[in-house]
């Protein structure tokens, strides 16, 4: 009996999911409509996206089309502007250092140094006429104050001078500009080198800074290997005031004697990356610019070596001059002026260097009495930034007798741009 | 002495003269050309030239990082792999340094100056003193990875260098390698 109604139901079952199969199932031609509505879906899909790929790329286009138009506006609007196209061509820099000096002089009743001093204040003017032709300038306040008739501060025109390209790195230069000579003469921005003031070699020996009138060429011979040759007015020592040493021979070219000339040549290497070695040589035709009977001609030798390996430098420079005898009228044993020094450093970290220099200099040097000065320096660079630095330096002189002697310290500030 | 002068003189401005009439014989500015500088860089491959627009925030991290961001609203490089090359420009002193600097694996593979403008410090071309990027890559302070020597009197330009190298660096991690 049980059996007899299960089977029923089961039959029952099957005739209904049979009957409602065939309800749900699309007919052939139904299945046809079907596959065509998604063709056409398919299709209108995908001319969307040909349609989307389109505006993309034309989107692309449109965008770098409006990139180079912003780019080539704003070159040509800084063309189209004479100030702007005056500014773009004109370069302006500059550097500063402040001084203190606190040093102590040893002889019996000489004065000491303790002063601070705002020591050179200078501004880089250049522009540009050409991609071939520029003018160049360094205008400079020494010692923050210029006082009429006073022996205080100076202004002084350091450069000057409209420098050409020929091609290449062949150069011509006329003008007033600095002499192609030693470490600092060129490169003197307070944050390239160590010491609060400049070396005394470089001082009285060459006599750093140094500028003449006149023309100049430069460029380089082979790789690493480069020349220069100048062609300037020279150094006047006034015999009316009896002058004998170098450093007051500069004229600075103010309204400069130019009886006789100077005659520079340098050669220089620099193909070793963190190496340069130089070598200079100048003739000068007379010392006395024709004042005296007979000319005083005069030979200045100069070699130097700078070496950074890493966080290790060393500057080393000897300087001399060879004087014609009859300097000897006004100073015995000017007839040589001669120095050198020797710097070792060590960059402990980025923003801090330690160095030491030993200087002999004499500006008597053929007199064989004791004209010879002697000074070690020791110190620190504190660079707060690439261009701003703050200097410590102890100084210890050994002066000929009857000379001041210094022995103190320097501290200072310097910065460039 | 007091022969001197005039003769003398004279022989020296003929000598500058033959000297102003030889020097203009030298060579031009431009050391590589950009040709020449992919072919270096890539060899017998064909990069495919790509750009990398530099939004607000990118420019703000180039600035903190490398110090300095490449003017107008995009830069172009050429891609082969996992090699970029770069092609950037940076005032040395006064005027613009041409770089071509090519980067693999976040390491500079070579670095090319491709022009050099300014009087002094020409010396910054020679292999001498490009192959010491060579393998460098950005520490984690922004600065190259290992030491370069620079050339005396030329400290600018080198440092510009320098920076222009740190940002293809820069520049090669914000397109991935």
């Amino acid at each position: 009996m049980y059996r007899k109604r299960s089977a029923q139901a089961l039959v029952a079952m099957s005739a209904l999911l049979a009957a409602s199969a065939n309800a749900a199932a699309p007919s052939a031609e139904e299945m046809w409509e079907i596959i065509q509505r998604q063709q056409a879906q398919i299709e209108a899909l995908q001319a969307k996206l040909a349609q989307t790929e389109e505006a993309l790329v034309e989107t692309d286009v449109k965008v770098e089309a409006t990139a180079d138009l912003i780019e080539q506006s704003t070159l040509a609007e800084g063309a189209a502007l004479s100030a702007a196209s005056w500014a773009a061509d004109t370069t302006l820099g500059g550097y500063a250092e402040l001084h203190y000096n606190n040093l102590d002089n040893d002889r019996d009743g000489g004065s000491d140094k303790d002063q601070i001093d705002l020591h050179r204040f200078v501004l880089f003017l250049g522009h540009e006429f050409s991609e071939k032709t520029r003018f160049y300038s360094e205008f400079e306040i020494e010692h923050a104050l210029v006082e009429g008739g006073e022996d205080s501060g100076e202004v002084e025109i350091e450069q000057a001078f409209i420098e050409h390209n020929f091609g290449g790195a062949q150069y011509m230069k006329a003008g007033l500009f600095l002499m192609p000579v030693g470490i600092l003469n060129e490169t003197h921005e307070p944050d390239t080198f160590y010491g609060t003031e400049r070396n005394s070699v470089e001082s009285r020996i060459i006599p750093t800074t140094w500028w003449e009138g006149g023309l100049a060429m430069n460029g380089e011979i082979l790789p690493g290997l480069s020349y220069d040759a100048a062609f300037t007015s020279g150094l006047f020592l006034d015999p009316d005031e009896g002058q004998w040493s170098i450093r007051s021979g500069r004229q600075k070219v103010a309204e400069a004697k130019a009886d006789d000339f100077a005659y520079t040549g340098r050669i220089k290497y620099t193909g070793v990356a963190g190496l340069e070695l130089a070598a200079t040589l100048q003739y000068q035709e007379d010392l006395y610019q024709g004042e005296l009977d007979d000319s005083i001609d005069a030979i200045l030798y100069e070699a130097h070596a700078v070496w950074q390996a890493g966080p290790f430098g060393l500057r080393a420079l000897v300087a001399s001059w060879d004087i014609d005898e009859g300097i000897e009228q006004f100073q015995t044993g000017a007839s040589k002026q001669e120095g050198w020094y020797i710097e070792p450093s060590w960059r402990v970290f980025d923003k801090l260097g330690l160095f030491a220099r030993y200087s002999e200099w004499d500006n008597q040097a053929d007199g064989g009495g004791d004209t010879e000065y002697s000074q070690v320096d020791f110190g620190v660079n504190y660079w707060l930034e690439e261009n701003v630095v703050f200097k410590f330096d102890y100084q210890i002189q050994d002066a000929p007798d009857g000379k001041d002697q210094y022995d103190g310290f320097n501290l200072g500030v310097g910065w460039s741009f | 002495m007091a022969c001197r002068p005039a003769r003398a003189r004279a022989y020296l401005a003929g000598l500058v003269l033959v000297w102003l009439a030889l020097v203009p014989a030298a060579q031009a500015e431009q050391y590589l050309s950009r040709e020449d500088f992919l072919a270096g860089a890539f060899g017998a491959a064909s990069p495919s030239v790509e750009t990398l627009w530099l939004t607000a925030d990118q420019r703000a991290a180039a600035e903190a990082v490398v110090g300095w961001a490449p003017g107008g609203l995009r830069t172009r490089y050429w891609r082969e792999g996992e090699r970029t090359a770069w092609i950037l420009e940076h005032i040395g002193k006064e005027k613009p340094i041409t770089l071509g600097v090519t980067v693999e694996g976040d390491s500079i593979v070579s670095v090319a100056v491709l022009a050099f403008r300014e009087s002094r410090g020409w010396e910054i071309r020679y292999p001498f003193f490009t192959e010491q990027f060579d393998g460098l890559s950005l520490a984690g302070d922004g600065k190259l990875s290992g030491p370069v020597d620079g050339i005396t009197g030329a400290t600018l330009s080198v440092r510009a260098v320098e920076r222009m190298a740190r940002l293809a660096l820069w520049l090669d991690a914000q397109v991935g390698s």
